[in-house]
Parts: structure tokens; C-alpha cells; sequence
């Protein structure tokens, strides 16, 4: 199978051959899921072809892909809450009987069967609403199963499953590729793709540069053609700081998600928190914020309590939150530079009930100098910037507000690897002038190369804690993934 | 320059020029400035109700009740009215019945959290039907001192209502483009989540643009009885289809966060005429309300059509 | 374990509707003691079959996230064009005539349809737009004149007075007969044909269903052609049940009856859920409200506020329902 595409990737050519698990790996925004939405039908490519089995077809839609035999697991499963398990799987496709009707009994005996021969315990009877992430995984495999896919792409599957539950899901998709079917594994996780992958592409900003043979290859070699350089050793601050505490959570709950948090940020500390996505990191950003207010707990700030509710009362007591998901809780995507820019602090800008269009210009213009922002005038929409420069129009906002504690939920995520570099500098920068900054990462390698202190999350617990020169790669993940105690 | 055409509004207001055109060649009534004047006052209540929906529309909601608001609160004063009470006192109380109403459609769906199409959809029946009951099928005369307001002229032949209109939109036009409430209602509109991250009250901007939905259809109500001099609980029937058409029709995203007072001053002022043309050519009612909700959708067609357009560019 | 937990609650809303009707019933009966004579009987069973018909398509749009507000006036241009059909060829086939009302009910769905799939206009405004561009297409086909009773065909109104069954003078009428067919089709089509079951997968989770290949604009239009054709069906049986047709008063409002039926009868306004047991509930309780308030003598002028009121509710309800299994989906 040849596939080219273009713009977000530029000319990626891969082939996929029965029988192979096809590793695809790069860093955050290479492409890596754009090119896998394209093979699945989810978007259309500007260019390019794609030929299965001698065929070029043209897909327009993820129902001709499924009908193709192509199949994609998605990074958030997209299941039904309102169905039962058994129709999840066969959705648009439940068997019929003769006289062309459902035939449920024989869908819930079909799905039954699948179900067993993943190893999974699910009642097909049972509704979706309520399932756990790996379940409803689970189910969208089995359904890929039963569509006997030749083709089989796992998006970024395993970034919310415990170790034990990537094990079964590896099992599952080592019988597919022994039964002849060619998998396609995107991630960003070297160690999964070498314990999976018979060959690997890798991308960069978009392009491939080039594709390798797992045993003829090595870590550091694959490294470099991701990041493009050699990795050098970073630079890290590490020295305990003794500034006085800004932010410190008290036995922080949230009943099912999270319970026992505690943690503190030091003046100019910036600290990383680490874990698997689901361990509840970006959970507890929210819960000190007042998004999703904590069961119970304690937040003080500057060693006073605050009674924190919803971000309003956040940002009063002195907090920001740079959120993960940019596009959808940190911009108004339509709405220009300055607009956004000013949104946290427009009742300071407003005198006799109006809001003075100047101060929001002037402020947009000294932080597009401040933060060396690329724009053309402060009154383009957002919308127009690349990831790196949304996400300085997102910092902004928040350094507008003069906050004491800024958190960031995954700060680099969607932003290119030159932007990446400048904001890591701005963190360093910001928490110098005396900012307190708790940084969220899931990139192993930017909490290590940026953070003071480093916290690991694991199942709703913080379960380590790391001084910069004692953390390594491999203590982190262990610590992160539950497999510290085995090792030591 | 290409900011001035690139602006929506340009759009309702080359329509009324071919609206004026096309009713001049039709009626000489058309060219005739007081005739035109003395009709805009039967639109100045559907006026008030589209500034109200201008807001609701830009948060990301809809108001389907301002229609019924209206009734309820005609009813309500022209009632306490008639039953003795001063006319200041009718009124406060009918400004106060307004705010209460839109507060409910408010609290429904900032704090309950359900859609606001449906909980409006229902409320335009409930307070609809409260004026039925309150009512019946009688009609409550108003004092004769309260009748009027719309054969009261400034000079130079300007109605009163029509003032007080241009009044409203303009003080509106300010809080909606230059205030904080204003640019948080456009924010609110844009990407609420975003605005809740942003620490911006959503809950109490949704509750206060609902609220001055419901205040501006009582003062449409105290407009209308004056206009009337009777109240009946059929009163205002429909005319929030005219209010939500001149708002679109004015440029406003039915998704929200884009529109502008401008916009749907002059779509109403269109709406106005294309009415007034259909009265003066003895159109039915029943083939105008056709024609409002045809133009309805065509007006969301392509609103959803030109911003494809300049998605693609 | 939390899928019991879940579907004894969804029981429970079920019975709630079931304790309201008893408790309507058991209000009318403690203020009438003959409310529940043959004379009431009678008319409820008259009053449900057209809710029901409507209720069904009503249903199969809620089910996916819409709402269609223009059902009554598109019964009124069916019942007009069939009524003149009949007033000009006396003789037509009264199926023949059943079959041309929902046949326009469907070209007018369609258009609702096409406008809400492929135009992307919201449902609540394209079929408000439509609520009033089909009241006056009504108005013109029939010239404002109405179709009277003498128009209306004798083997038509029969099938409002007789009825297969006829017990102790309760009549379970022709319009009850095919009242039933319709829900028993619509049920059955709900539950056993692919098509059904991508209705409730769009309304659950519309992103989820496009990815997993659901045609989803062509769902949404057939289910506003089918909602238009059991509008129109409706227009015909309005014109049996009245014995008259005017263009301005058949059908209008029936929007709101209708939906309330839907809504109290356990339909999520937010999609994914519902079923047409619960909705022939709702259908039930709304018919009986209706006659209660007449044998109460609560003046017909109470109609309006009721129907509200028993959306606001049935929605307040849901909603508290709704918020609940999603705190359950945390917890697991």
C-alpha cells in the first residue's frame, strides 16, 4: 500500500504488508495521527494515492475505509453511552437474519465470543454508559475484529492503559499480525514501539525521514531522527530552592479520580508532574483551578487558604491554568489576538462600564514583544497562529492577570519543535522574575529538561517525588507505571 | 475600504434599499415620509423584542418565549391597571414581571443546563398560557390617560416610539460592542468552555442576557398596550419569528459569538418594509408570516453559505 | 453492576409517567365520579391516535439531537390537499387519499430534512422558518376556503365512529387501528432494522457514529421525511377526526402537544434514548389531561400552560437523571 499526502504531512509514502505490526513514531504534531486519520478515511488528503493490494482507491468517508477492511482504534474511544456493549461492536453492521431483520441472540452469542477471544469480561448486555477507558477500547477493537480488518490502526491506544493492560492488548495485537492482518501502531513511546514494531517510520514536522528495522536499529538513533539533533544532555536547574512556598494542596480528593494530593510549589520553582494520561494529572490541574472543585482538601496560597470554586475565584486568589486541549478551552479561536489576550482581565480594563479598545491593543502589543509572538497586527484572529504562537497568546492571557502560580497542562503539546525550545526558555524566564510554575507533561523528556522537582502521578495518587539530578528516564517511567518496586 | 464590504452588514442594508425600490414602483404610499413614520410604529415592538434576541443569539442561545413575554406582561399591567393601580406602579410592575420571566428562561438553562430551544419552547406555552388563564378570551381596556404613546409626535413628524427604539438600540449598540458585559456575552458566545477557563461568569451573563430578553418584551408589552389600549392574551402572537429573522437576516451567526446592533437594526427596518409592502399590496396574513419564515431560512442559508466561503479562503 | 443501577433508573422514569396518569385520573375521578364513563372513554381514545402518529416521527427526531416544531402545520397542508381532493373527485379511494397525505407530509419533511442535513441550518430554525412558510402554503393552496364537512367523504369520518372493536360501548376506533400500526411499525423498525439502530448511535454520540461509518446526513434527512409523512398521515386522520379542514386552525400548535407527549414520555432531549412505549405513555397521559380538564370543567384555556408545563417538568427531571449517570460515569 503507497500513500502520499500533503501540507500537514508533506509526501509520506508508507507501505504495509500483511502479517507486520508498522510502528509510526514522532514527536508531539509530526503527524503522526493526521496520517493515520487519512488512512482511515477521517480526513481527506490533498494529494496522493492509496493502493491496497494493487487497487488505488480514493476515500471519502470512514464507512468506505470499513468497507476497505480499514479499521482505526482512536485515541479517545468513541463508543456509545445509550447502547449495549454487543451493539458497540456492531454497530451500522449487526448480523441479520433471513428475513433481513436484527438478529439480536445471534449478535449477543457473536459478541460474546469476541469478547472471549480478547479476554475481556464485558456483559454484551450491559450499556457503555459508565465503562472505563480500556473497556471501551476493548470494544472498539473487538469490533474491529469482527470486521475481519486487513488493515488495523491504533492511535496513541495505549496512552490512557495500565502496564498489565498493554500487555493484553499486545497479546491481542501479535494474534492479529501472526493472523495475516497488517497493523498500523502510532505513538510516541519508544519502548512500545520497539517491544511491538517488525519496522518503524519516522516522522518529523510533517515529513518521513526515514523507516527502520527495529533489531538493526537502536534508542538513540531513532531519538535523533525524531528530534532531528542529538539530544544533548539538558540543562537542568535542579539545586532545592529555598523561596517560600506560593502553592501548596492538602490531602486534595475527588472522589473516584483522585485522593490524597499534596503537593507544593516554591517562588521561581518550576515543578514537573509526570504520569501515564489517566493517572489524574490533568484532573488535579482542574481541581486546584475550580473547574471540577475538589470533594475535599485544602489549597493555600501563600500560606493563606482559599475557598476555590470556580476559576473566577482561582484567578483572584493568584492562580492560571494554561489548559491541554488549546483549541477548545484556551482560545476564541475566531476572535483576534488582542481579544483573547485580554479576556482573563477585562474588568480591570473597564472604567464607567466600558472597556477601553486601546488598553487591550497596548497590552497585546507588549506581550506580542515580551514573548516574541509572529503575527502580523494583534487584531488577526487567533485562529491564523501556529500551535507555538496560539499557545504564547494563551501564556499572555494568563501573565496579564499577574497570577503567582501558573499551571500548565501539557504546555507543548500540538507545538513545533523550534517553538517548543522558546517556550521552555519563556518557562525559565517567567519562573526567574519569581513565578511559581507546575508544569504537566506526558513528554518524559521536557519534565526532565525543565523542572526543578519532578512529582509522578499514578492512579489518582502521587506516588514519587524527584529532585532534578536524581531523575532519570527510567526511574520516572518505572515510578510512573508501577514497576519501580520489581526493579529495585 | 474592504473592511467597509467586508461587513455583514452590508448585506440587509443593500436588501432594504431594493426593498424601498421595489415598494416604490409598487405604491406611491412608498415615497410618502409620514405614511412611512406613521407605520414604523406598529414595528417598534417587534424592534425591541430583536434587540433582546440580538444578545441571546450572540451568547449561543435562542429566546423563543419573547413573544409570550410580551403577552403575559401586557396582560399583567393592562390588568393591575384597570384594577386601580397608578400608572408608574403598572409599569414597574410589568418591567419587574419581564425581568422575572427571562430570569426563569435563564435559570433553566445556565443553572438546570438544558438547551435553551427547548426550555424557551416550553416557556413561550407556559407564559402564554398563564395569560390565558389570567385572561380568557375577554380583552382588559386600558386607562385612556395610558393610550397613545404612538400618535406622539417630536418635531419634524418622528414618533415617540420610533425615538425611543433608536434610543434603546443605540444605548445597546454600546453595551453590546463597547462594554465589558458586552465583549463577555461575545466571548460566551465564541467558545464557552474557553470563557470558563477565562474565569468570566458564564452562569450570571447567560441569567442577564435572558433577563434583558425579558425586560426589553416588557417594555415592548407597556409600548403595545399604550399602542392597543387593550390587552388580550393572543397579543404579540408570532412576532418572535419576525424578531429572530431581522436578527439573522442582520448578520448574526445562529452558533453565536458573531453579530452586530447595526446588523439587525437595519434587517428590522427591512423586515419593516417588506411587511409595510405586503400590507400595502393587501397581502394576507397568513401568506406574510410564509414569507417572514421562508426568508428565515434562507437568510441562515446563507449566512452558513458565505461563511464556507470564506472558510475555504 | 452499574448498568443494573442505570436501567432500574430508566425503569423508574417510566413509572413516574405511569403514577402521573394514575394520579390524573385518580384527581379527575375524586371530582367526577363518571370521569372514566363510555362518553370519556371515548373521547380520550379519540384524542390519542393522532398525538401517537405525530409522536412517533416527533420521537425519531428528538432521538437524534432535533426537533421538528413544524409537524402542525405540515398536517395542515396535507389535510387541505386531500380535503380538495376529495371536495373535487368525490369518488377517490379514501387509502388512495390516506397515501397522497403522506406522500406531501414527506416532500415537506424533506425539505425540513435536507435543510437540517446537508444546509446544516439548526433544527429549532429551519423548522420554525417552515412552521410558518407551511401554515401559509395552506392558506394558498386552498385560496383561505375551508374544506367542510360535506366535502369530506362519509367512509373517511367512519373512521373516526366505528371501530373493529366495540365493547360496552366503548369503541377502540379505525383511528386507533392505525394509530397502532404505526407505532408497531415504528417499533419494530426501531429495534430490528440497522437503520433504527443508527438513530439512537447519531443521537448518542454523532461524532462517534460518523467515524464509525453511520451515514449521518442521510439518517438525519429520513428521519425528517418519515416525521413529515406521519404529519401528513396525521392531516388525513385530522380530517376524519374533525370532519373539517381549515387552513388555519388544523393542526395548529399540535407541535407543542406533541412534544410534550415525547418528552414526558421519557425521550432525551439530548438524544440517544428513548422508546416508543414510553412515548404511547406520554400519549396516553397527555389524551387523558386533555379530556380531565374538560370533565373538570377547567376551561379550555388551562391547555396551553398545561402542555408547558409538562415539558419544563419532564426536562427538569431529565436533566437531574442525566446528571446523575454522568457522576456515575466518573465514579467507574
Amino acid at each position: 500500500m503507497a500513500f502520499g499526502g500533503a501540507e500537514v504531512l508533506k509526501g509520506v509514502d508508507i507501505d504495509l504488508f500483511p502479517g507486520e505490526v508498522h510502528g509510526i513514531i514522532g514527536e508531539n504534531g509530526a503527524g503522526k495521527s493526521t496520517l493515520g486519520k487519512l488512512i482511515a478515511g477521517v480526513y481527506r488528503p490533498t494529494g496522493g494515492k492509496l493502493t491496497i493490494q494493487g487497487d488505488t482507491c480514493t476515500l471519502g468517508s470512514p464507512r468506505q475505509a470499513l468497507d476497505l477492511g480499514i479499521a482505526l482504534i482512536h485515541q479517545e474511544p468513541l463508543t456509545f453511552p445509550d447502547l449495549d456493549v454487543a451493539e458497540n461492536i456492531f454497530v451500522g453492521r449487526q448480523p441479520k437474519d433471513r428475513f433481513g431483520q436484527i438478529d439480536w441472540s445471534s449478535m449477543y452469542v457473536h459478541a460474546a465470543e469476541l469478547l472471549n477471544s480478547i479476554g475481556v469480561k464485558l456483559n454484551p448486555r450491559s450499556k457503555v454508559r459508565g465503562l472505563g477507558v480500556a473497556d471501551q477500547q476493548m470494544i472498539e477493537l473487538a469490533a474491529a475484529l469482527s470486521q475481519k480488518a486487513r488493515v488495523l490502526i491504533l492511535d496513541e491506544t495505549t496512552a490512557s492503559l495500565t502496564p498489565k493492560e498493554v500487555a493484553e492488548l499486545f497479546a491481542i495485537v501479535r494474534r492479529l499480525r501472526d493472523e495475516g492482518c497488517a497493523v498500523v501502531f502510532v505513538s510516541h513511546r519508544l519502548d512500545e514501539i520497539f517491544e511491538i514494531c517488525d519496522r518503524i517510520t519516522i516522522l518529523r514536522d510533517g515529513e518521513k525521514v526515514g523507516e527502520r528495522i527495529p533489531k538493526d536499529s537502536s534508542v538513540p538513533e531513532i531519538v535523533r531522527m525524531m528530534v532531528g539533533r542529538e539530544v544533548d544532555e539538558v540543562l537542568r536547574h535542579g539545586g532545592v530552592c529555598s523561596e517560600p512556598v506560593v502553592l501548596q494542596v492538602k490531602d486534595l480528593c475527588l472522589t473516584g479520580v483522585f485522593s490524597n494530593i499534596n503537593l507544593s510549589v516554591r517562588k521561581g520553582e518550576i515543578v514537573g508532574m509526570a504520569g501515564l494520561v489517566g493517572a489524574g494529572r490533568t484532573e488535579v490541574a482542574r481541581a486546584i483551578f475550580g473547574i471540577t472543585p475538589p470533594t475535599s482538601g485544602e489549597i493555600l496560597i501563600q500560606n493563606s487558604a482559599c475557598d476555590i470554586n470556580n476559576p473566577r475565584q482561582a484567578m483572584q486568589a493568584g492562580l492560571a491554568l494554561v489548559p491541554e486541549d488549546r483549541q477548545h478551552h484556551g482560545l476564541l479561536l475566531p476572535s483576534s489576538i488582542a481579544e483573547n489576550a485580554s479576556l482573563a482581565i477585562l474588568r480591570s480594563l473597564t472604567k464607567g462600564g466600558l472597556v477601553s479598545g486601546k488598553q487591550i491593543e497596548s497590552n497585546a502589543e507588549e506581550y506580542k514583544s515580551k514573548l516574541q509572538i509572529a503575527l502580523r497586527s494583534v487584531g488577526q484572529p487567533v485562529k491564523d497562529l501556529s500551535g507555538g504562537n496560539q499557545q504564547k497568546v494563551v501564556l499572555s492571557k494568563w501573565l496579564l492577570t499577574q497570577p503567582k502560580v501558573l499551571i500548565l497542562d501539557e504546555p507543548t503539546r500540538g507545538v513545533d519543535v523550534g517553538a517548543k525550545a522558546e517556550v521552555h526558555r519563556l518557562m525559565r524566564e517567567l519562573a526567574e522574575t519569581g513565578l511559581g510554575i507546575l508544569m504537566i507533561s506526558s513528554d518524559l523528556q521536557e519534565v526532565l529538561s525543565v523542572s526543578d522537582r519532578i512529582l509522578v502521578m499514578r492512579e489518582g495518587r502521587v506516588v514519587r517525588e524527584f529532585q532534578a539530578q536524581e531523575a532519570t528516564q527510567e526511574n520516572v517511567m518505572l515510578a510512573a507505571t508501577g514497576q519501580e518496586a520489581h526493579a529495585v | 475600504m474592504r473592511k467597509l464590504l467586508g461587513r455583514t452588514e452590508l448585506v440587509p442594508a443593500g436588501l432594504l434599499v431594493l426593498a424601498f425600490i421595489a415598494g416604490a414602483m409598487q405604491s406611491k404610499y412608498f415615497l410618502d415620509v409620514r405614511y412611512l413614520l406613521d407605520s414604523s410604529t406598529l414595528y417598534v415592538e417587534t424592534g425591541l423584542l430583536a434587540i433582546g434576541m440580538t444578545f441571546v443569539i450572540i451568547s449561543g442561545n435562542i429566546d423563543l418565549s419573547v413573544a409570550s413575554m410580551t403577552a403575559l406582561v401586557a396582560c399583567v399591567s393592562a390588568k393591575l391597571m384597570a384594577s386601580g393601580w397608578s400608572m408608574p406602579a403598572g409599569c414597574a410592575a410589568g418591567l419587574g414581571l419581564g425581568l422575572v420571566l427571562g430570569g426563569f428562561n435563564g435559570i433553566m438553562v445556565a443553572k438546570v443546563k438544558l438547551p435553551s430551544f427547548v426550555v424557551t419552547l416550553a416557556t413561550m406555552a407556559v407564559y402564554r398560557g398563564i395569560a390565558q388563564v389570567l385572561l380568557g378570551a375577554e380583552s382588559v381596556k386600558l386607562p385612556t390617560s395610558f393610550i397613545g404613546l404612538d400618535m406622539q409626535h417630536l418635531p419634524g413628524h418622528i414618533p415617540v416610539p420610533l425615538v425611543v427604539l433608536l434610543t434603546v438600540a443605540l444605548i445597546l449598540a454600546i453595551v453590546l460592542h463597547r462594554s465589558l458585559f458586552g465583549r463577555w456575552v461575545i466571548a460566551l458566545g465564541t467558545n464557552e468552555e474557553a470563557s470558563y477557563y477565562a474565569g468570566l461568569p458564564t452562569s450570571t451573563v447567560k441569567i442577564s442576557v435572558f433577563c434583558l430578553s425579558g425586560l426589553l418584551a416588557a417594555v415592548a408589552a407597556l409600548m403595545m398596550n399604550s399602542r392597543l389600549g387593550v390587552a388580550r392574551f393572543d397579543d404579540a402572537r408570532g412576532l418572535e419569528l419576525d424578531a429572530i429573522t431581522a436578527v439573522v437576516l442582520g448578520g448574526a451567526s445562529i452558533f453565536g459569538g458573531k453579530g452586530t446592533m447595526l446588523g439587525t437594526v437595519l434587517a428590522l427596518f427591512l423586515v419593516a418594509v417588506i411587511r409595510i409592502g405586503m400590507g400595502v399590496a393587501n397581502v394576507k396574513a397568513e401568506y406574510q408570516l410564509a414569507v417572514i419564515g421562508t426568508l428565515l431560512v434562507i437568510a441562515i442559508l446563507a449566512g452558513n453559505l458565505s461563511s464556507k466561503m470564506t472558510a475555504k479562503r | 453492576m452499574q448498568s443494573d443501577a442505570i436501567k432500574k433508573l430508566i425503569a423508574l422514569r417510566e413509572v413516574g409517567t405511569g403514577l402521573l396518569l394514575i394520579g390524573v385520573v385518580l384527581a379527575a375521578l375524586a371530582k367526577n365520579p363518571h370521569f372514566l364513563d363510555p362518553k370519556n372513554l371515548n373521547s380520550i381514545l379519540l384524542w390519542i391516535p393522532l398525538l401517537v402518529v405525530v409522536g412517533m416521527g416527533q420521537m425519531l427526531v428528538i432521538l437524534t439531537r432535533g426537533i421538528d416544531v413544524s409537524v402542525g402545520s405540515t398536517m395542515g397542508v396535507a389535510g387541505i390537499v386531500v380535503g380538495m381532493l376529495f371536495r373535487d373527485h368525490p369518488g377517490l379511494n379514501i387509502f388512495l387519499g390516506a397515501g397522497i397525505g403522506i406522500a406531501i407530509g414527506c416532500l415537506l419533511g424533506a425539505i425540513n430534512g435536507g435543510l437540517i442535513a446537508w444546509a446544516k441550518v439548526p433544527p429549532i430554525i429551519a423548522t420554525l422558518g417552515t412552521l410558518s412558510a407551511y401554515r401559509g402554503l395552506a392558506f394558498i393552496v386552498c385560496k383561505g376556503e375551508q374544506i367542510d364537512s360535506n366535502n369530506i367523504p362519509e367512509s373517511l369520518t367512519d373512521w373516526t365512529l366505528k371501530g373493529p372493536i366495540s365493547i360496552s360501548g366503548i369503541t377502540f376506533s379505525w383511528l386507533m387501528v392505525w394509530a397502532s400500526v404505526v407505532a408497531i411499525i415504528v417499533a419494530y423498525f426501531l429495534k430490528s432494522s440497522r437503520t433504527g439502530r443508527d438513530i439512537y448511535a447519531l443521537g448518542s454520540h454523532p461524532e462517534a457514529a460518523r467515524l464509525r461509518g453511520i451515514p449521518v446526513p442521510k439518517v438525519t434527512f429520513l428521519v425528517y421525511s418519515v416525521c413529515g409523512a406521519l404529519a401528513g398521515l396525521a392531516g388525513v386522520l385530522y380530517a376524519s377526526r374533525y370532519g373539517f379542514v381549515n387552513p388555519g386552525t388544523a393542526g395548529q400548535g399540535f407541535e407543542l402537544t406533541v412534544i410534550a407527549a415525547v418528552v414526558i414520555g421519557g425521550t432525551n432531549v439530548l438524544g440517544g434514548s428513548g422508546t416508543v412505549l414510553g412515548v404511547l405513555l406520554g400519549c396516553v397521559l397527555l389524551g387523558t389531561i386533555n379530556v380531565a380538564l374538560a370533565v373538570l370543567g377547567i376551561d379550555a384555556a388551562w391547555q396551553m400552560l398545561v402542555y408547558g408545563l409538562v415539558i419544563l417538568i419532564a426536562l427538569t427531571v431529565d436533566s437531574y437523571l442525566q446528571r446523575f449517570l454522568r457522576k456515575m460515569d466518573v465514579r467507574n
